[in-house]
């Protein structure tokens, strides 16, 4: 690129110092800071007791990425393998329930999920004994799952329906099986879309709030629910909201660095 | 790559600098507005097309659901609200972080219609900083179809019987003010033993307890997922309409009796219009139609003897405590940072 087009970058430029940049400085200052406004690392040593939190947040999200990356998989594969009118018509239907408010749809899922909500209700009527789901970490998981999928599906599947048709069809003249050629020419090939996927899932899910509020019944804690609790809470605390903030984004990018090594040496993805 | 910092850092900076001094320069232009911070579904909010009319003042109006929602959005700044309407102990932490103004009662001839037993109160001692706008009770809502046990005391919400159906609520103040109260211990106490054995308690109450929540209790109670629950008076009133199998009860215990209260923050722009949009929502009418709304009580004794006169025995029993249930009730008041802390350290291991 010439040095004269560099001016087209300006407005992105402002936008992500003013929006991006300096949140993350003061969100850093305010980490190493005590109430006074001095130099502490008290905010950090107190991080201890809420490692069951972090655990717990880190679990729920690995659980919710799994299962995304199954349930999306397939589905974003059989999408790039239909005619381009079905995929437009598929994705669409991937894309429409994300025209609905995120809250509303999660709200919709605590009347499905309710002791006497419509899932145990059609139980009810098949005979079948009902499930307690809501206000359990299951529920957490389906309805981040629900939630997240789009963002595990439209990766994938943009990545998927660029593989050069013709190198599969090499594997295959070249005497592979069906489960060859998947694992060594249409997953790898893949690959980057499945990293994206994994990283678009995988973060908004480690610090999700709302859904854990709604579907788990406030019983158990995670990361998002801590950090609200000290900027939203009884003890107005931003400087230790903010040094949980600060871990938080520290493990996930150690996180994606692990995940970049593994998708080394296939096309980078771009995960952050 | 310092020197690029460098630069957006001031660019933000300068950025930031201008929209300031962009408000400095003309605060007239916005004269004839009032911009106020209240409860959610806290209002009549047709009112504000009278208050218009009568004054030629527009009301922009925004909403929060927690006084600490309230707290954090004045105390981040970027916000310029004229009237803010918040409880009784966050007036009383506001007033003595010095964010509010002073009240010119000449402003507010409405004031003499307040029952002096209410605006004369704790959080606001020398009564200089605010007006309040209702009151209500805290207490247990439970199920009569479903639980036929008569509910006198806050050991329902720990009785094992309702396991799977018990909603609390879901803060720390408000949860363990339950508890303490419970034990007989003051809602403000400050005693590291007394909240230590209150948390114990709501340890031992947590498998019993269906979910912690706010605003949604109001919905599981009234669509009957949840059998009994903790919740204010005020919403009581309009649960039962839609289901009238609900009961509420003031526990013998006591409970938690709170204002919420009419004020101005520090350097608001429209302090004058702040004041007449107060003295307009204390005139007697308006109280009336507010408390049709909200199911609330004002704290205008004529405005609630024609609130009291629309309610059967029952709900008038509940909305109008005798003084005797009364004195046992007491007001949310501002704790030291210290138990602050305290609370939200066990608030944060209860739910490990």
């Amino acid at each position: 690129m010439t040095n004269r087009r560099r001016f087209l970058a300006v407005p992105y430029i402002v936008w992500m110092a003013v929006f991006v940049i300096a949140p993350i400085v003061l969100i850093a200052v305010y980490a190493f800071a005590s109430r006074d406004g001095a130099f502490t690392l008290s905010n950090f040593s107190a991080m201890g007791t809420y490692l069951s939190v972090f655990s717990r947040s880190f679990l729920l999200a690995i659980i919710s990425t799994v299962v995304c990356l199954i349930l999306g998989y397939p589905l974003a594969v059989i999408f790039a393998h239909e005619t381009s009118r079905m995929q437009k018509i598929m994705i669409m239907l991937i894309m429409l329930p994300m025209w609905m408010n995120f809250l509303l749809r999660t709200y919709a899922w605590m009347s499905i999920l309710e002791s006497n909500g419509l899932l145990n209700r059609a139980l009810a009527f098949l005979h079948i004994p009902p499930l307690n789901i809501i206000n359990t970490p299951a529920a957490v998981i389906i309805g981040m799952v629900y939630n997240f999928l789009p963002f595990m599906v439209l990766p994938i599947y943009s990545v998927v329906v660029k593989i050069d048709r013709s190198l599969v069809e090499a594997a295959q003249d070249l005497g592979g099986s069906p489960a060859a050629v998947f694992r060594r020419v249409t997953f790898p090939l893949s690959l980057p879309g499945v990293l994206s996927g994994i990283t678009m899932v995988f973060v908004p899910a480690v610090s999700t709030f709302v859904i854990s509020q709604l579907l788990g019944g406030g019983k158990e804690m995670l990361l998002g629910d801590l950090i609200e609790m000290q900027f939203l809470g009884t003890a107005y605390n931003p400087q230790l909201g903010s040094a949980i903030s600060l871990v938080m984004m520290i493990v996930v990018m150690i996180f994606m660095y692990f995940m970049n090594k593994f998708g080394e040496g296939e096309d980078k993805a771009v995960l952050m | 790559m310092k020197k690029i910092i460098g630069i957006l850092l001031a660019l933000t900076l300068s950025l930031a600098l201008a929209s300031c001094a962009a408000k400095e320069a003309n605060p007239q232009t916005t004269a004839q507005e009032v911009n106020v911070y209240n409860w959610g579904e806290y209002i009549d909010e047709i009112i504000f097309d009278d208050f218009e009319a009568e004054t030629g003042i527009t009301v922009n109006y925004t909403t929060f659901q927690s006084n600490e929602e309230m707290y954090a959005a004045m105390k981040l700044g970027g916000t310029d609200y004229d009237v803010i309407i918040p409880s009784d102990y966050m007036v009383e932490r506001l007033i003595d972080e010095d964010m509010l103004e002073k009240l010119d009662f000449a402003n507010i001839p409405n004031l003499s219609l307040i029952d002096d037993s209410v605006s004369i109160s704790a959080y606001d001692p020398t009564g200089e900083f605010s007006v309040p706008y209702m009151w209500g009770t805290v207490g247990i809502i439970y199920n009569s179809a479903e639980i036929t046990d008569e509910i006198t005391s806050w050991s329902s919400l720990f009785n094992s019987d309702y396991a799977g159906q018990i909603i609390m609520f879901n803060n720390p103040r408000d949860a363990f003010g339950v508890a303490v109260k419970y034990l007989g211990y003051s809602l403000n106490t400050t005693d590291e033993t007394q909240i230590r054995a209150a948390y114990d308690l709501l340890i031992e109450q947590k498998p019993l307890v269906q979910s912690y929540d706010m605003d949604t209790i109001y919905d599981k109670l009234e669509g009957g997922s949840a059998l009994i629950g903790v919740y204010y008076a005020g919403d009581y009133i309009s649960m039962k309409e839609n289901n009238p199998d609900l009961k509420f009860v003031l526990p013998t215990e006591g409970s938690n009796v709170f204002t919420d209260v009419m004020c101005i923050p520090k350097g608001a722009t429209n302090k004058a219009n702040g004041e007449a949009f107060i003295n307009f929502m204390t005139s007697t009418d308006i109280a009336v139609r507010n408390m049709e709304m909200t199911g609330y009580v004002s704290p205008n004794g004529a405005a609630a003897e024609i609130y009291g006169d629309g309610l059967d025995v029952e709900d008038y029993v509940i909305q109008f405590p005798s003084q005797d249930a009364l004195s046992r009730c007491e007001p949310f008041l501002n704790l030291p940072q210290a138990t602050l802390d305290l609370y939200s350290q066990l608030w944060s291991d209860l739910k490990k």
